[in-house]
């Protein structure tokens, strides 16, 4: 039995709004990271299955998952770069530390 | 399927000799002998002006990899403004490399400088989202270590998380958008696009998705806080790169996916753009004027300038496309020579904040003189360039019937015109018992300094420089 293609997006739809939400209420730089894999994955997932249900002639879907999925992973390596650099100045990562740059 | 042709990459000249650039610097940086080494920041400079001067005439449009890479005369003149740009950040940027904590990674800089330039260039000549969306994110990763470069200032360090973690998210967001738009049309290419574009609400949304992501990277209100936290925390360098190379080049490829892609929804992203422009400019100068750090100032006045080039988005005209191009290049120079005076000041004496310029005049009259040209150009008072750029962007925008939005624009001119000339009030008129100490800048931002005000002097006076720009324009 295939699964029909709803099902996917339904999932992929539920994980970019929990990552936008989780963004946004999220007070710990490592969690608002995670949340911001869960939206790009949800967008991998997205792009693998239009290609796979809508357009299987062609294969641009899947090569913009592999492109994405790479680019993610350097962003993730700077980002923790980032986050390792603040917890040596505060000596921890919390987002209410981060407050020497206001109005 | 055919084998790759590489002469492909010969249409790509621009990329190639930057890349060419980078490799000989970072090798240069890595085998150098330690006396050789003393020259490299010249040596950068050089290098980097020879491949502006390669380009500065622009060719005949083309395009390779099937459509994935496009060049037009327009993105020829683009790049050349982007790389005079960089070239004034690398010269401003050689004093404050040679201070004792960044001294040993000043090849870096420069080398993480012309990756996030190769970057600009993939977004601007980009044909298709794929090779859009490498070009941003090439562009916007290597900015977020420049902006953490400082890593022993706990400021650097926040400004760079703030800024990743803002930059990585709007992608997030441009990205969703993107897969849904694939979804709906089944193509990535943008001559494809507009022909499988119906105006279905799913089409919309994923529209209102993706433009948000831009409108991020532009720093348009309600997407804008990130930028002043960012502009202040990072190194002086790094901020007058941002403000101009990177939000210019994010404006030029907002404009040519709104009329090449979206053309068949132009009445939706007018109105979205007709609202953000009036939010932004106004916004943005309510806050500029209560700033007391200078680079915060500029921060704000950075996002009501970015409201102002919307301006010339919103006809999808040619003579708007002009406009906008002729306003970057304005506003390039004005603000370069404005962050030149700050980042001199600020390696010299530490201070960046409004009351530290009280009396500068009468200790440091060039600065102060420079300054306040940059001052009249941004606030756009005649005869300086930033009047003429600011009238042909309002030009452009009546001419397509945008005279209630070209009003509010002009009004919040005014407002400008205040806190601009507050910073000029500080230096000129305000008496200081401590003023800034005389000093001599180096020979580097001293050029630099004389290239931006010969700029706001003549950029406007020429006029061959904007008849030229609208030759080249296109529209919807």
């Amino acid at each position: 039995m295939e699964i029909q293609m709803q099902y996917y997006l339904l999932v992929s739809t539920v994980m970019f709004f929990a990552g936008v939400y989780g963004f946004v209420t999220r007070r710990n730089l490592i969690a608002i990271l995670l949340s911001i894999e869960l939206i790009l994955n949800a967008v991998n997932i997205n792009f693998a299955v239009f290609n796979r249900y809508l357009f299987p002639g062609q294969m641009e879907g899947l090569f913009f998952s592999i492109f994405s999925i790479a680019i993610a992973a350097a962003e993730t390596a700077v980002a923790i770069a980032i986050i390792v650099n603040i917890y040596r100045n505060l000596k921890n990562i919390e987002v209410k530390n981060l407050d020497e740059l206001k109005d | 399927m055919n084998a790759m042709d590489y002469s492909n990459f010969l249409v790509m000249k621009e990329e190639l000799s930057l890349v060419a650039v980078m490799v000989i610097l970072l090798l240069y940086d890595v085998f150098g002998s330690k006396k050789s080494l003393r020259y490299f920041q010249p040596v950068a400079c050089i290098l980097f002006a020879v491949h502006t001067l390669l380009h500065v005439v622009p060719s005949v449009a083309n395009e390779s990899f099937g459509g994935m890479y496009q060049y037009t005369p327009m993105i020829g003149v683009l790049k050349t403004i982007l790389n005079i740009g960089t070239l004034i950040v690398l010269m401003q940027a050689s004093e404050w490399l040679r201070s004792e904590s960044t001294i040993h990674k000043r090849g870096e800089f420069v080398f993480l400088l012309l990756t996030t330039l190769l970057g600009m260039y993939f977004m601007v000549s980009a044909g298709n989202f794929m090779f859009f969306y490498i070009g941003l994110e090439t562009a916007s990763i290597p900015l977020a270590t420049l902006v953490a470069f400082d890593k022993f200032k706990s400021k650097s360090a926040e400004a760079g998380a703030k800024y990743i973690l803002n930059a990585v998210f709007a992608s997030g967001l441009s990205l969703y958008g993107l897969s849904l738009i694939y979804g709906t049309t089944g193509t990535l290419y943008f001559e494809d696009i507009p022909a499988a574009i119906t105006g279905a609400p799913l089409q919309i949304l994923a529209f209102v998705f993706f433009v948000v992501g831009l409108f991020f990277k532009m720093s348009l209100v309600p997407f804008h806080q990130w930028t002043p936290d960012v502009y202040e925390g990072a190194p002086t360098a790094v901020t007058s790169y941002l403000s101009v190379i990177s939000k210019g080049a994010a404006a030029f490829v907002l404009m040519t996916i709104l009329i090449k892609v979206f053309s068949p929804i132009a009445a939706q992203w007018q109105g979205i753009l007709y609202g953000v422009i009036i939010v932004t400019i106004t916004l943005a100068n309510l806050f500029a004027i209560r700033q007391k750090n200078l680079k915060r100032f500029l921060a704000y006045s950075s996002i009501s300038q970015a409201g102002y080039i919307v301006l010339g988005i919103i006809g999808g005209s040619a003579m708007g496309m002009a406009s906008l191009v002729y306003y970057i290049l304005v506003y390039m120079v004005s603000n370069l020579a404005a962050f030149g005076v700050i980042a001199a000041i600020e390696n010299k004496t530490g201070k960046v904040s409004m009351d530290d310029y009280n009396g500068l005049y009468s200790t440091n009259p060039r600065l102060a003189l420079v300054m306040t040209l940059a001052m009249f150009s941004l606030a756009g008072i005649p005869p300086f360039a930033g009047f003429f750029s600011k009238f042909f962007i309002f030009a452009a925008a009546a001419e397509q019937g945008y005279y209630i939005l070209v009003l509010i624009a002009l009004i919040n001119t005014i407002i400008s015109l205040y806190y601009y000339l507050l910073v000029v009030k500080a230096m000129f008129i305000n008496k200081s018992d401590a003023p800034i100490a005389a000093f001599r800048c180096d020979g580097a931002m001293r050029f630099s300094l004389s290239l931006c005000s010969a700029g706001i002097v003549l950029l406007g006076l020429l006029s061959v420089i904007y008849n030229q720009l609208s030759l080249l324009g296109y529209g919807m």
